[in-house]
């Protein structure tokens, strides 16, 4: 294979890995919204509160995988508080009394943030065993990390859609974003459905947070970058929709990786094209059924 | 508010801000320009909000228009002409509305919350990286335009030129809102598909509604950019948003005075935190969830506070 190949091959990687990460965060945003109803624009600042607890606590530790043991937990945890304490109290209200409460959440996350680990940019070190990259030509090489950070976005895909489509609880959850009333005639506490599914949205997001630290940094304002990357992908693959977010997060990466080395100057602006295209072309998204 | 006491209220409150002159210095009345300021924006986000049920969280954007178009049509060491630049930075805000409206409208629901938000951001993260926009950092207005002896750098001028803004904008907003136009925005907002088969082109109605609240948050921003003299890309973004959007939920939606009530109680509560702690967010976003929690109805509808109080009592 010639050099360009190659070349062409590892922003194809890149552009992967983007997208899985992506879809992390964005599949939790759309399982909260398809079952819920809810629109909670604090969901990037789980993805930067993920990051931020992989950083104090692999500073504190030393390990990148004992730091991921204790965050997920902790963030899955917070994700039970937060729903009992609050978004509880959104489910059935105006859109837009819950676009004003998250949108206060991201102010108080934000400066919390600010209070205790300060505005300064961090590192997060690569782990040790996957500090190394793999040569592809004399000149050309790739970042084990970032393999290693695929394989793992993807097994937590596949573990998302076994949890969805294969078990019990999957089912009930999917019912759930049917028919509330009728799945609890049925027996099924629904409040416990929305508080797990809850969490289960935050521990996502976070957890790619924690994964892109060590490719991204960790600095101040990551959280709401994401959530408007995040937004696009919902709107293009339509809201409600895991495969939508899926393939949303895949068509974001790939324009937005090649469009980096093909158009620079047009680079941050490609990805709102291409979501003006979906809208003018599917207003609902991709996947998405009429608009709510 | 009963019909007999707002006209009442109103007038007071304009003969306030006449005379406030006489008696303010230059921080309360560089105070009350903010708060006039942001009432303008925040009555051209009601039309949408609260009139036409479109709940735009990228309306910062336009905004941002208005301030940029400011910047780019004033010489470097000199003053923009106002009879120019004032025209400029509406139609440009207008214009730019048009476009984003034709795309935006194509959603609904909370499809248009997020869209408004990500086209609001492509415009901040656009900003952030022009150099002709002066990138990240922005760049300065060095004087506030002139029009002849009408000096907005001179006394008074800005005050009072900001105050008939205001006062224009309330009163074209009340006529539109009266007139059919805006009894059709009504409908629409409440069953767009009834109004539509009723023979009404819904969204000819909100794709104006929408170029109208954008020149109008032009028009905010323009002076916005005269007031501090400088331009950055916050003032695209995504948190100005927020903060109008709150400005026009706390007043109450749907009352043009409550959007200006809303712009006063939270730019005077931004300063007033501002003034404890750099970290004022923070109580500012305690502040926000409290407010949704408790107050469903905004702070314009004393009867219905006490309701929802005596509801929470009970419970």
């Amino acid at each position: 294979m010639t050099d360009g190949t190659i070349f062409f091959l590892i922003q194809l990687l890149n552009a992967v890995q983007y997208g899985l990460l992506l879809f992390l965060v964005a599949s939790g945003l759309t399982l909260i919204f398809g079952i819920m109803g809810i629109i909670n624009l604090a969901h990037g600042s789980f993805y930067m509160i993920g990051a931020y607890l992989a950083f104090v606590f692999a500073d504190m530790t030393g390990n990148l995988w004992l730091a991921l043991a204790i965050a997920v937990p902790l963030s899955f945890l917070f994700g039970l508080v937060l729903e009992t304490l609050l978004f509880r109290f959104l489910y059935g209200r105006d859109h837009l009394y819950q676009v004003l409460l998250t949108y206060g959440l991201i102010l108080i996350f934000e400066e919390l943030r600010s209070l205790i680990v300060g505005n300064d940019v961090h590192g997060v070190p690569v782990p040790h065993f996957l500090d190394f990259s793999i040569p592809l030509t004399a000149t050309l090489s790739y970042p084990a990390y970032r393999l290693a950070l695929s394989a793992i976005c993807l097994a937590v895909t596949a573990l998302l859609y076994l949890l969805i489509q294969k078990t019990k609880l999957g089912m009930a959850i999917r019912a759930g974003a049917f028919n509330r009333e009728m799945v609890q005639t049925l027996g099924i506490d629904i409040g416990l459905i929305y508080r797990l599914v809850f969490a289960l949205g935050v521990a996502l997001a976070a957890f790619a947070g924690m994964l892109a630290a060590p490719t991204t940094s960790v600095f101040p304002g990551m959280g709401n970058q994401v959530l408007i990357i995040c937004f696009v992908t919902v709107v293009i693959g339509g809201i409600g929709s895991i495969k939508g977010a899926f393939l949303g997060a895949m068509l974001i990466g790939l324009v937005d990786t090649f469009g980096a080395v093909y158009a620079p100057q047009f680079s941050g602006l490609l990805v709102y094209a291409l979501m003006a295209a979906v809208l003018i072309w599917r207003p609902a998204g991709l996947f998405g059924a009429a608009a709510r | 508010m009963s019909a007999r006491l707002r006209p009442a209220l109103l007038g007071l409150g304009l003969i306030v801000l006449i005379a406030l002159p006489l008696v303010a210095g230059k921080f309360g009345l560089d105070l009350a320009a903010r708060i006039m300021i942001m009432a303008i924006f925040a009555m051209s986000l009601d039309l949408l909000v609260g009139f036409a049920g479109m709940v735009s969280l990228g309306h910062a954007a336009f905004f941002g228009v208005g301030a940029y178009a400011l910047y780019l049509l004033s010489p470097q060491y000199g003053a923009a002409s106002l009879l120019v630049s004032l025209p400029v930075a509406i139609a440009a805000a207008a214009l730019a509305a048009l476009v984003i409206g034709l795309l935006v409208l194509r959603s609904s629901g909370v499809y248009f919350i997020m869209v408004t938000l990500a086209f609001g951001e492509m415009f901040y993260y656009y900003a952030t990286g022009a150099r002709w926009l002066g990138g990240s950092d922005g760049a300065y207005v060095y004087q506030r335009p002139s029009a002849g002896p009408v000096d907005l750098g001179q006394g008074h001028a800005f005050y009072y030129l900001v105050l008939i803004a205001l006062a224009a904008t309330y009163a074209l907003l009340r006529v539109i809102l009266r007139a059919p136009f805006g009894h059709a925005l009504r409908g629409i907002r409440s069953n767009e598909h009834r109004m539509r088969s009723l023979g009404f082109a819904a969204p000819r109605y909100k794709l104006l509604a929408f170029v109208i609240a954008g020149a109008l948050a032009g028009l905010a921003g323009y002076f916005d950019a005269a007031q501090f003299g400088v331009v950055n890309p916050e003032l695209f973004g995504w948190r100005l948003s927020g903060s109008v959007l709150m400005m026009v939920i706390l007043g109450g939606m749907g009352t043009l005075d409550g959007a200006i009530i809303g712009a006063a109680v939270l730019v005077l509560l931004e300063n007033f935190l501002g003034d404890l702690t750099t970290h004022w967010l923070l109580p500012m976003g305690l502040f926000i969830v409290a407010a949704v929690l408790l107050l469903p109805q905004g702070l314009t509808d004393p009867a219905a506070l006490w309701r929802a109080m005596r509801e929470r009592s009970r419970v």
